[in-house]
């Protein structure tokens, strides 16, 4: 008989304490032992988990209402600046904005996370004051407690697949995959491989609009697809993108976050970014499902760009498998270069394991996409012409 | 037992043989790891001196007399494992592997027996979790 279970029956066995829970690396091993289909009528759920630097992250943010009100036109947040183009009092503070006075050193990851361990956080706004709101200024200290609604609203994390970078030139460069050292000297690679959410739900069947995750310690969900969705990207035969692919908009409430998953990152000579740490509980519908997270390191393959072609299209150096990434060297037309991931796959397992543990103790449960994702999005270039198109 | 000297020459004592002298007459094995030095400038010499207890004690007591000034050469780079999030961007950086990822745990190690104290880790890590206490004049 073969293995089908609806989300529901999931849900009730996780009620009862039976659901059977594991790591999508330690899926690997069962699969060997027990083959696709013993294992999917076995499993429950997979668990999956990214932890890296996301720089489309950031926060939503109510303050409440001053006595007398101000309709707030520019605010900054301990001298950082967060968009306050929407309704009087609500803002949003993205991860990679730079304070006004001390440049990357400190910015929107930064006040996010402050306000994540509880400090104070200075606010400053103007306004030109209208009938409705007549205050011009205010300065006062906020905290997570004192604001309304704080929530993460990420518009683009958790990338299916991504590609390497190496520098060919003879001077370093400092990018947002860290540092590339000259002639080659290194590869730096992101995503947590086999155990990346999309990677492990290729054609997203159950990761999709509505979709409850960890997100940072917090129940969040999956709000829409990410921006930069690519789904209709060339796949291999296990159905996986050998480039970026699908990506996740997520969402959460701050005040459940913790920052063990949620840090920020200062990149030199580029800026800041967030580390984010998401878990995607994967559903083991059937047999299908089993197939999709028993995807290995050697069965993901990634390009290899060349970032000192300082143009948007970076000439390819070849592709590789997570497995050749993750021996520490790889073979470069004929050199060996070392290799070194910017995603912690020792955080993505951690949360992998946590999120096992809540959905084991019954604290998580699974829930099925309110809408899936297109599976033939193509990323669009933004090209300089006239207004007629030209 | 191996010890890490981070030896700082004044500029009178840049043209006299020191490193002759530790093996000479001491007995050491001397791996010179870095080098930055200018004859009657100054410069510091990072090395490796390999003995046994007895004579890495009567050389450190002798390099004392001379007037080179000596560092534990293992003080300079502190890796700060409480925030470090292991995610690996320092480790490629690193020329000798002194910060690599364990294969099993993908946790970020630091030996400091093999550091260079180039420098290079500090501004790689995204955290700021390393930082030069002191560091060599061109790092």
């Amino acid at each position: 008989m073969a293995a089908r279970k609806t989300y529901d029956e999931i849900n009730q066995k996780i009620k009862e304490g039976n659901a059977v829970v594991v790591t999508a690396d330690e899926v690997l091993d069962i699969v060997a032992e027990k083959g696709i289909r013993e294992a999917a009528k076995y499993v429950d759920v997979v668990t999956t988990a990214t932890f890296g630097p996301m720089c489309s992250t950031g926060a939503f943010m109510n303050f409440g209402h001053a006595d007398p009100p101000i309709r707030m036109t520019n605010v900054l947040l301990n001298n950082v600046p967060a968009y306050a183009g929407l309704a009087a009092v609500d803002a949003y503070m993205g991860a990679t904005e730079t304070s006004l006075d001390k440049g990357i050193n400190y910015g929107g990851a930064h006040v996010i996370c402050d306000l994540v361990d509880g400090k104070s956080i200075r606010l400053n706004a103007s306004s030109p004051g209208t009938d409705c709101y007549p205050r011009k200024n205010i300065e006062t200290w906020i905290n997570l407690d004192d604001v309304n609604e704080a929530y993460l609203y990420n518009p683009r994390n958790a990338y299916q697949n991504y590609s390497a970078a190496t520098n060919t030139s003879d001077s370093p460069l400092y990018t947002y995959m860290g540092i590339l050292k000259p002639g080659m000297g290194n590869v730096h690679y992101c995503t947590s491989g086999q155990l990346n959410p999309l990677l492990n739900d290729p054609y997203y069947r159950t990761i999709g609009i509505g979709t409850r995750i960890f997100l940072a310690g917090a129940q969040g969900f999956v709000s829409w697809m990410g921006t930069q969705f690519s789904s209709g990207r060339k796949r291999n035969g296990k159905g996986l993108p050998d480039a970026p692919g699908g990506t996740l908009a997520v969402s959460g409430d701050l005040r459940s976050m913790t920052t063990d998953f949620l840090k920020p990152a200062v990149f030199k000579d580029y800026g800041i970014s967030m580390f984010v740490g998401i878990g995607v509980p994967i559903p083991i519908l059937d047999e299908e499902m089993m197939s999709c997270v028993s995807v290995s390191d050697k069965d993901i393959f990634t390009t290899i760009e060349d970032y000192s072609v300082k143009r948007r299209d970076k000439p390819s150096l070849g592709t590789v498998s997570y497995e050749e990434l993750r021996s520490g060297n790889i073979n470069i037309q004929g050199r060996k270069i070392p290799t070194a991931p910017i995603t912690s796959l020792h955080k993505s397992r951690q949360i992998a394991e946590l999120l096992k543990q809540e959905i084991e103790n019954g604290e998580f449960e699974i829930s099925k996409p309110v809408q899936r994702f297109p599976l033939n999005s193509a990323l669009k270039s933004l090209e300089i012409k006239n207004k007629e198109g030209r | 037992m191996k010890v890490k000297w981070l030896l700082t020459f004044p500029p009178e004592l840049t043209g006299e043989p020191v490193t002759y002298a530790l093996i000479k007459n001491f007995n050491l094995k001397i791996n010179i790891l870095k080098a930055s030095i200018d004859l009657n400038v100054s410069g510091n010499l990072l090395v490796l001196a390999d003995g046994t207890k007895n004579e890495i004690g009567s050389a450190l007591a002798w390099l004392k007399t001379t007037g080179v000034s000596v560092d534990p050469g293992d003080s300079q780079i502190v890796w700060n494992e409480v925030l470090c999030v292991h995610c690996g961007a320092c480790t490629a950086i690193c020329p000798t592997k002194a910060l690599s990822l364990d294969p099993s745990s993908w946790m970020v190690a630091f030996e400091g027996e093999k550091c260079l104290e180039c420098g290079h880790c500090v501004p790689a890590c995204p955290i700021g979790a390393i930082s030069n206490n002191k560091g060599l004049n061109n790092a």
